[in-house]
């Protein structure tokens, strides 16, 4: 480019950014601070408007046992997806990293969960889930066990919308570890075998460390992916049986769209927007040193 | 004895023999290059000693004891890889020790083995590095740690110096020899540099096609080569091989050759000889390579130091028929002189 004055290399520089200002702006970083700024509105209705409340919507969510509740359902349902799924998309990534007849099969078959659409797995297995008449239940009474309504009932319904989000996450986080493990030289694995370590201690000690930088990516996501589940429970459960399966994104629609209080809606989606924050800083600060990236 | 013998070894990959009948024995405390050019199978000769392939048949010994199953742990071998194979993640010191926490070395002799080892490659500075940090001979010198001190009688190198530019590479081949010397380790090194194998061998075991084209010491495969194709790959520049057809003007021979050679060295530039064309003319410092014409034949001519020739210019040459080598229609030696 040629030398231009200074003005215009200033205009020049505005003009490249603004689509993607414009973007990030407007789909972004207003909604996020119009969101701050409703949570201290009060919700408006056809006699009241609108008005400055401060921080009761806040004081207001923290005596809200659904609030709790929810809160805690995220946490054992992060808890129950996050390990689980990371630990069966490693052994699958080992498993189909090797030679084996049928790898491609193999590969594609556990891949399958991801591509599919999600509310189309939440019908499949919501057909699995039914009681008498479901996958799962025709199988138990097969084998001489009475059935169980897994979706009816609170003690059940989290776990089964777990072991649905396992099933379907596991695939996808298997590509990454896949794709990270054929990046690992094999002349390492080859070099430990002629000291004698066995493939168990070749994995913790060597495998494990350098798939790192895959963990962190892949737990971030699955982090973020377990505050995101709205999909699933719309045609599972609908946050019930008395929010025994309510997450907190699902209960910030509820709080939008069926009760129409946009306000205590911004008000909970402060809270997620804090807690993944939160999170997301703990595993770049924490995790992030102890990684090893080539 | 924990020498190493491999008999009537056999490696197919689908329908590929990389390896055909291969059959050596390498003395205690000595090395032997495998030599051959790059898909001879010598890579995989190897690996079958380590046990990290395993042979469709023929038998792998070391220490006279048939390994031909083992688990590559228990064949008593070290080995250094062509990509050195360092965990990336690992400091120099974990690297070193790696396998010696794997055999539950307790940590006293661990650390003492560990400090000789890095003494004897001068990594003992460099021992909180991780394999990043260093260059690509402190690399070299790494995986070399790990082979020593690892402490076992055999020790198997694959092309350990093919990722190295050439002034490191002498200085690591001296090394390694030196250290396989005073370890006095009975060493299988694989290479396809001519230069590494004659002057670090005490024996050579020359391979083409996943067979054994001449097996000896340098001197023998450089004296008397028994192919064309050994005595081509041996030495620089490569031997002359002359066909029939200007072997009859060139040398008066009793017995019928088809093929004529003759070390670039071993041929003069005199008065009264064969009249050739300079071609080219490579001055190299010492010595100085000419590449003369003969009809449609190709002669190098290797002299001392600067020459007045030009190129274009007619020369002859000369040469003692006592350093002729023959060979019959499909390359094989015919006998010794002529």
């Amino acid at each position: 480019m040629r030398s231009a004055s200074p003005g215009m290399r200033h205009i020049y520089g505005w003009l490249l950014l603004t689509p993607a200002a414009i973007l990030l702006i407007a789909f972004t970083h207003y909604p996020t601070i119009a969101t701050f700024i409703d949570s201290f509105f009060s919700k408006s209705s056809a006699i009241r408007p609108s008005r400055f409340i401060g921080f009761s919507n806040y004081d207001a969510m923290l005596e809200d046992p659904i609030f709790w509740k929810v809160l805690f359902n995220n946490l054992w349902f992060a808890l129950g997806t996050i390990p689980t799924s990371i630990a069966i998309a490693i052994s699958m990534a080992l498993l189909v990293n090797r030679s084996l007849p049928g790898q491609g099969f193999l590969r594609m078959a556990y891949f399958t969960p991801t591509i599919l659409p999600m509310i189309a797995v939440a019908n499949i297995w919501l057909f699995f889930y039914t009681p008498q008449i479901g996958l799962i239940d025709q199988i138990l009474q097969g084998i001489g066990f009475s059935g169980h309504n897994w979706l009816g009932d609170p003690n059940t319904v989290l776990g089964a919308v777990i072991v649905m989000t396992v099933w379907k996450e596991a695939g996808f986080f298997m590509i990454f570890y896949l794709a990270a493990l054929q990046h690992l030289p094999k002349e390492l694995e080859e070099a430990a075998k002629l000291e004698g370590s066995s493939r168990w201690y070749f994995f913790w000690r060597v495998t494990f460390p350098l798939l790192m930088p895959t963990t962190l990516f892949v737990l971030i996501n699955a982090v973020l992916n377990s505050f995101k589940l709205v999909d699933h429970l719309f045609v599972l459960t609908k946050g019930g049986p008395d929010n025994a399966s309510n997450l907190l994104l699902y209960y910030i629609y509820e709080n939008a769209f069926s009760y129409f209080d946009p306000n205590y809606a911004s008000t909970l989606t402060v809270v997620l927007l804090a807690l993944l924050a939160i999170i997301a800083l703990l595993q770049f600060f924490l995790l992030d040193r102890r990684i090893h990236y080539r | 004895m924990s020498g190493v013998r491999v008999e009537n070894l056999v490696k197919q990959w689908g329908d590929f023999r990389a390896v055909d009948g291969v059959s050596f024995k390498a003395l205690e405390g000595t090395l032997t290059v495998l030599l051959g050019p790059s898909g001879c199978g010598k890579s995989t000769i190897l690996r079958l000693i380590a046990g990290l392939e395993f042979a469709e048949s023929g038998k792998v010994f070391i220490d006279d004891q048939d390994v031909s199953t083992s688990d590559p742990a228990k064949r008593s071998v070290s080995m250094v890889f062509q990509s050195y194979a360092l965990f990336p993640h690992l400091d120099v010191r974990e690297n070193i020790i790696f396998g010696l926490k794997v055999r539950k070395v307790p940590s006293a002799e661990r650390v003492a083995r560990l400090q000789s080892a890095a003494e004897m490659v001068g990594l003992d500075k460099l021992l909180s590095r991780k394999p990043a940090q260093l260059s690509g001979g402190q690399r070299q010198r790494v995986a070399l740690a790990r082979a020593i001190v690892a402490n076992q009688p055999v020790c198997l190198m694959d092309e350990p110096l093919s990722n190295l530019d050439a002034k490191l590479r002498a200085e690591m081949r001296e090394e390694i020899h030196r250290l396989q010397r005073s370890l006095n380790l009975t060493m299988i090194y694989v290479t396809h540099d001519q230069t590494e194998a004659m002057s670090m061998a005490d024996q050579i075991v020359l391979l083409k096609d996943g067979r054994i084209a001449q097996i000896g010491a340098p001197a023998e495969l450089y004296d008397s080569p028994s192919s064309v194709f050994a005595a081509q790959f041996l030495g620089t520049p490569p031997m002359n091989v002359l066909s029939k057809k200007s072997v009859e003007g060139l040398c008066k021979t009793t017995k019928s050759v088809d093929f004529l050679g003759i070390r670039p060295e071993k041929i003069q530039l005199s008065d009264n000889g064969i009249p050739m064309i300079v071609d080219a003319i490579d001055y190299m410092g010492a010595e100085t390579v000419l590449r003369l014409l003969y009809q449609d034949q190709r002669l190098i001519v290797r002299i001392d130091g600067k020459t007045q020739v030009s190129i274009g210019e007619s020369v002859s040459v000369n040469w003692d028929p006592i350093d002729c080598h023959g060979f019959d229609i499909n390359g094989n030696r015919i006998c010794d002189s002529y």
